[in-house]
């Protein structure tokens, strides 16, 4: 297991190694080259020229590699010009973060509560109108444009019909207490049940457009990993024993059928972190993904640069997680 | 490689499961049944399959449509008949009268010509897209998957590190590169996110031919090593990379709105787009929601038709559906 997880975590260093690379490669191609890239278009000239300098311009690239993998392991990337001017890049994201994690939580909350068991009826009333409704939802669930889905309920449940609320986070009105940042937990722990709940009304349309993708997928593994399963001998034996239907269906089906699930729900991470740059962006909601859309279109290349990488590097890290816990519930996986 | 069962999973999934899904389609490329070619056998089934041939209709249509658009519309998309009746503050988006049923969007165009001759630039972007990831892909995977050794890990690892950026927000980063945006900008960046599935699938692919008997016989017959890879491995190992293709064209539709809409799409808009069209039309959307829907409902419609048709594809190429 110890090896496992060894050989796992030197596999999720070269792969950020190389990513680092090509981040570099990506800022040196972007148009204008690093310094425009990092200052913006109206830097001064001395202040182009000292960075050129700490860049170390006139050096061999191999040598600018590695002061740029120096600074990035610093936390350096440099200080934003466009979306908060002055800040340092790597706060920025600090400052967002929270803001994205929420949302993704609650949208994975969501798609997961009503994808298992969803999934797991469509699978026992296999070719029936549950079932092929469900196929069509979720087909159809991945043919809608995630911005176009945020769009869409912001404009009927917020703006026509006036339920919920339509953009932000949180009532700036009610001037709650912040802790940790993310705003519906700072609520509980300060006692503020008004901003807590605030704070929910404002996740409902953000997480449920997000969550679309991610119920489709999980509904369709878990659907395609129960009919498996039904199909396995050991479960005709327990039916067979005559075992009641309660417990073939937690211990037998279910508890087999939920590994793939279990894999497919932490890889819904990258997906997320994708789909919050839209969502975000529709709601105003104030998280890394609008901060990325931000950054894109003010061409804000340090907050870019630090948005990127840390996506890749969340997005690497979950995967190594789901490996490994994949392999605390799979015995099977160690072996190769 | 760590080892999981098969899967079966929508458009949206990621690294691990991505490769997975991959590699799980190689894998359906050989196992044939005995004396049927994989395609004559996988058309039996498609033939009576309902969500084969709905898919086959739509997108059917939707070609059909790109082709001969400039002949049914009514007005030249680019031209603008109803910008005296434009009002910045007032009417900014003019509704629908005699001649334009759908109205016209915030530059007085005719919003239904414009429908109509936009499917023609959205199966360009469809399409290209689909065909530079596809050929950047088969390229690399063949690389790899038919030559092996170091050549074969370098390209995988390269392939690895591509696979692990969340795809969309690799589309965004190679858009950010170009100092213009354009329709090519958007073909490009969509194009190579693809490129690391497609290569990943050839080579699982070809991987599993190179161990089968008729690549041994071909070798012990003495055909050289080219002919071997472009004559009897490739041809075989292509029914995966067509479903793949199939699958990516509605993704390369969806993604192109959404590039648009993040402000990196294409923006001249005398020659329409779908995606282009929606990406501009949310700006309106809380006054002027049609303006969106309609250019919204297309995408969906198609993007639908070629996800059951490559979905309905994958499960008549599955050897495991042929119970």
């Amino acid at each position: 297991m110890i090896r496992f997880i060894v050989r796992r975590l030197i596999q999720m260093v070269g792969v950020v190694l190389v990513l680092s690379l090509l981040l570099f490669f990506w800022l040196r191609s972007l148009p204008g080259g690093p310094v425009s890239a990092i200052l913006g278009e109206r830097a001064t000239p001395a202040r182009r020229e000292a960075l050129e300098a700490a860049l170390g311009l006139d050096q061999p690239v191999y040598v600018q590699y590695l002061k740029f993998l120096q600074r990035a392991a610093q936390g350096d990337f440099g200080v934003s010009t466009q979306v908060l001017p002055g800040t340092d890049a790597l706060e920025i994201f600090f400052m967002r973060l929270p803001a994205t994690l929420e949302l993704s939580f609650f949208a994975l909350v969501l798609a997961t509560s009503l994808g298992i068991p969803l999934g797991y009826f469509a699978a026992r009333r296999h070719g029936s109108a549950v079932d092929n409704s469900a196929i069509v939802m979720s087909l159809v669930g991945v043919a809608v444009p995630v911005f176009f889905t945020a769009f869409m309920l912001k404009y009927f449940f917020a703006v026509e019909w006036n339920l919920l609320p339509v953009s932000g986070r949180q009532d700036p009105g009610l001037d709650a207490t912040r802790i940790t940042g993310f705003f519906v937990l700072d609520g509980i722990l300060t006692r503020e049940w008004d901003a807590a709940w605030d704070a929910m009304l404002h996740l409902v349309l953000p997480s449920v457009a997000l969550a679309t993708i991610p119920f489709a997928v999980i509904f369709r593994i878990t659907r395609a990993s129960v009919l498996d399963v039904l199909e396995e001998d050991y479960v005709r034996t327990a039916e067979a024993k005559g075992l009641t239907a309660r417990v073939i269906r937690g211990r037998h089906v279910l508890r087999n059928a939920m590994l793939p699930v279990t894999t497919i729900i932490g890889l819904q991470v990258g997906g997320l972190l994708a789909g919050a740059v839209l969502t975000e962006t529709v709601f105003a909601f104030g998280g890394i993904g609008q901060a990325l859309y931000e950054a894109f279109r003010d061409k804000d290349y340090a907050v870019l640069q630090v948005l990127i990488m840390a996506a890749a590097a969340i997005y690497v890290f979950v995967n190594l997680l789901v490996d490994i816990s994949y392999a605390i519930i799979d015995p099977r996986v160690r072996t190769r | 490689m760590t080892e999981k069962p098969p899967e079966k999973s929508g458009r949206t999934s990621y690294g691990e499961r991505r490769k997975q899904r991959i590699d799980e389609l190689a894998a359906a490329s050989v196992d044939e049944t005995p004396g049927v070619s994989l395609l004559a056998s996988a058309w039996r089934r498609l033939r009576r399959n309902p969500v084969f041939l709905l898919g086959l209709a739509i997108t059917t249509i939707f070609v059909l449509l790109a082709v001969v658009s400039p002949w049914l519309a009514p007005w030249d998309p680019a031209a603008n008949p109803l910008i005296d009746e434009v009002r910045p503050q007032t009417n900014p988006v003019p509704g629908p009268e005699p001649g334009h049923p759908l109205g016209g969007d915030d530059r007085g165009r005719d919003l239904l010509s414009r429908l109509l001759v936009g499917s023609q630039q959205t199966l360009i972007v469809g399409v290209l897209a689909t065909l530079f990831g596809l050929t950047g892909g088969v390229t690399l995977g063949t690389l790899a998957g038919a030559f092996g050794g170091w050549i074969d890990s370098l390209v995988m690892r390269i392939v690895d590190v591509m696979l692990s950026i969340p795809s969309l927000l690799l589309a965004f980063s190679i858009a950010a590169l170009f100092a213009r945006p354009s329709q090519w900008t958007v073909i490009i960046a969509i194009a190579v996110i693809q490129v690391p599935i497609f290569a990943r699938l050839l080579r699982g692919s070809l991987l599993a031919q190179r161990v089968s008997d008729h690549v041994l016989a071909a070798r012990a017959l003495g055909v050289k090593p080219g002919a071997v890879v472009f004559r009897h491995m490739l041809p075989n190992a292509f029914g995966p990379v067509i479903v793949q293709a199939t699958l990516v064209m509605a993704v390369a539709i969806i993604d192109a709105a959404a590039l648009s809409f993040l402000g990196l799409g294409n923006p001249d808009d005398r020659q329409p787009e779908w995606g282009q069209m929606l990406g501009r039309a949310t700006e309106f959307i809380n006054s002027y929601p049609h303006l969106a829907i309609y250019p919204a409902a297309c995408i969906i419609v198609v993007a639908l038709g070629f996800t059951l048709m490559g979905e309905s594809l994958r499960e008549a190429l599955d050897p495991k559906s042929r119970r």
